[in-house]
């Protein structure tokens, strides 16, 4: 499906000097499975899904989505060639409703449809699809909406940012529910999902772990925890930062 | 018919107006009424000195609407139009109005609309006025309305004032008065573009107890147009007033942003908020990362800016 080669990506840091974020990432998203990706905070896991979606550009290897090289495709051309990212932190509109921006999602997609997805993701169509996607929205509210809109596209790759954050456990285990129901064994889709969450990451295909810019372990759950059990580097670095993610018992 | 295609595509741009709507009606064409109507409940006709209309609302009418848009196709034409309106206490209705240029000469076509609305004790009314130019570069349209707004004790007015575009040059003055327990609404949106100019000046004065007023601008300035809004909210006795300006700039536009509060007792609280900027580029990422181009991103966010 999605295969990234060598994939390289530099920034300039505050002082102009380059900063390799991304160092060589070797990855092959197969159709059909449910990805998680994850690994702490600065690791390079927003960077790769960002670099997937055309928003980051990477300064070496390539990317190919069905064989065909997407490299230097713009973001534009990559999202109608069957790649989607729900952002992490989702923009805010003034003007925009939330009508609209499913009918920019999806274009064909009917109001029913529409209607279908918005109570989905927990959220009251007659209560939410002629409100504005600006300032009134809480966290939560604009997090399922991006979410919506993801799923209501349904394209070929996926990547869902952290759809944990600012989410109620109740709307997250839905959410959840459905990725899995949409793409587990898909025989033309895939999912990745960029996550700290405990009851998410179990419940995917496969995990990678990005760490520094690399992938620094790949595998099933069970594999994994493994893996992250006798990282003692990793393990510490996760509870110095007060914030245990993995049960690694 | 004395309205053309040109004509009735003007009418439809400003008015909403496919045909000729039954009700209350006066549409001015080039200086002159050609198609004028009273319904019930609101009379149009001239006013004493014959310098424009005079539209009476009737007490406790409810749910009604007049449309009064204007249109200049004469080329070089200079308008000017003073019309009174006035809503009759407890009344609930909605005044269409507008102006439409085509101008394909190489003069300037002018209209000045000076409106004076009284809003009379617990009416509500619904105001809307929408500006709009077309036809050769060479030639320029020019719109200068004036609006002065009465609202007595316990009115309510909404006034949607919105510049589409192909307007060149715009000084715009509203003047409100709001008595005890009145509530006024004015939502402003302006779209300038190539060299245009566009003034807005919108004075409030809270004059009595418990009254409000909310003042929303939305400006769109592209090429090397010029934008100035000034608002000033005058509390006078306890009342709450807000205004809040948000722009987009674009290419080589400029927008300048004066808002003034002058609170003259302890009690009225007074706050504005303003914001100009260009588009987010995180806006135009996220639209792409739906499929739109760029220039698509581009006009759905700025669409839905005005909206």
């Amino acid at each position: 499906m999605l295969k990234m080669e060598n994939i390289h990506m530099q920034v300039n840091n505050d002082s102009g000097e380059d900063i390799e974020i991304l160092k060589g990432i070797n990855i092959e998203f197969a159709k059909g499975k449910v990805y998680a990706i994850t690994g702490p905070n600065g690791g390079g896991k927003s960077s790769i899904a960002k670099v997937i979606m055309g928003i980051y550009r990477h300064s070496k290897g390539r990317i190919l989505l069905n064989g065909e090289d997407i490299s230097e495709l713009s973001l534009t051309e990559r999202a109608m060639k069957g790649i989607g990212y729900a952002f992490q932190q989702p923009t805010r509109f003034k003007g925009l409703t939330i009508g609209s921006i499913l009918k920019i999602a999806s274009p064909e997609a009917d109001p029913m449809h529409i209607r279908k997805y918005l109570r989905d993701v927990g959220l009251c169509p007659e209560d939410y699809l002629d409100r504005d996607l600006g300032a009134g929205l809480s966290g939560g509210e604009i997090k399922r909406i991006e979410m919506a809109q993801l799923l209501l596209r349904s394209p070929l790759i996926s990547i869902f940012d952290e759809p944990e954050a600012g989410v109620d456990l109740w709307t997250i285990q839905k959410l959840l529910g459905l990725i899995l129901s949409r793409y587990k064994n898909n025989t033309t889709k895939t999912a990745v999902i960029i996550t700290h969450n405990e009851k998410i990451i179990p419940m995917c295909d496969e995990i990678l772990v990005v760490d520094g810019g690399v992938i620094t372990a790949q595998g099933t759950p069970k594999e994994i925890w493994h893996l992250i059990k006798d990282d003692i580097e990793c393990k510490v670095r996760y509870q110095c930062q007060g914030d245990v993610i993995y049960d690694i018992k | 018919m004395i309205l053309n295609k040109l004509d009735m595509d003007l009418l439809n741009t400003i008015a909403d107006i496919k045909g000729v709507p039954s009700g209350a009606l006066n549409v001015r064409l080039n200086g002159t009424a050609v198609l004028r109507q009273s319904s019930p409940n609101i009379m149009v006709g001239p006013n004493a000195d014959g310098s424009g209309l005079l539209v009476e609302i009737k007490p406790g009418t409810h749910d009604e609407t007049v449309h009064v848009p204007v249109i200049l196709t004469q080329a070089g034409l200079q308008d000017k139009v003073y019309n009174t309106f006035i809503v009759g206490e407890g009344a609930d209705a909605t005044i269409i109005a507008g102006c439409g240029i085509h101008n394909e000469s190489h003069a300037v076509s002018q209209h000045d609309g000076i409106h004076e609305i009284i809003v009379k004790a617990g009416a509500k009314l619904k105001y809307t006025e929408k500006h709009y130019g077309e036809g050769s570069p060479a030639g320029k349209r020019v719109l200068n309305p004036t609006t002065i707004i009465t609202v007595h004790a316990g009115g309510s007015a909404e006034l949607e004032m919105v510049q589409i575009k192909g307007v060149d040059n715009t000084i715009r003055s509203t003047v409100a008065h709001v008595h005890e327990k009145g509530s006024l609404k004015i939502i402003e949106r302006l779209l300038t573009q190539d060299e245009q100019q566009a003034e807005s000046d919108i004075e409030i004065i809270l004059e009595g107890s418990d009254s409000t007023a909310q003042v929303l601008s939305r400006a769109v300035a592209q090429g090397q147009s010029y934008q100035v809004f000034r608002a000033v909210l005058i509390g006078k006795e306890s009342c709450l007033g807000h205004v809040e300006c948000d722009a987009i700039l674009m290419d080589k536009a400029r927008i300048k942003s004066i808002p003034e509060l002058q609170a003259e007792k302890a009690d009225a609280v007074l706050t504005h908020e303003a914001a100009i900027g260009k588009i987010a580029g995180e806006q135009l990422i996220k639209l792409m990362s739906l499929g739109l181009t760029e220039d698509d991103a581009v006009n759905t966010i700025l669409e839905g800016f005005l909206r």
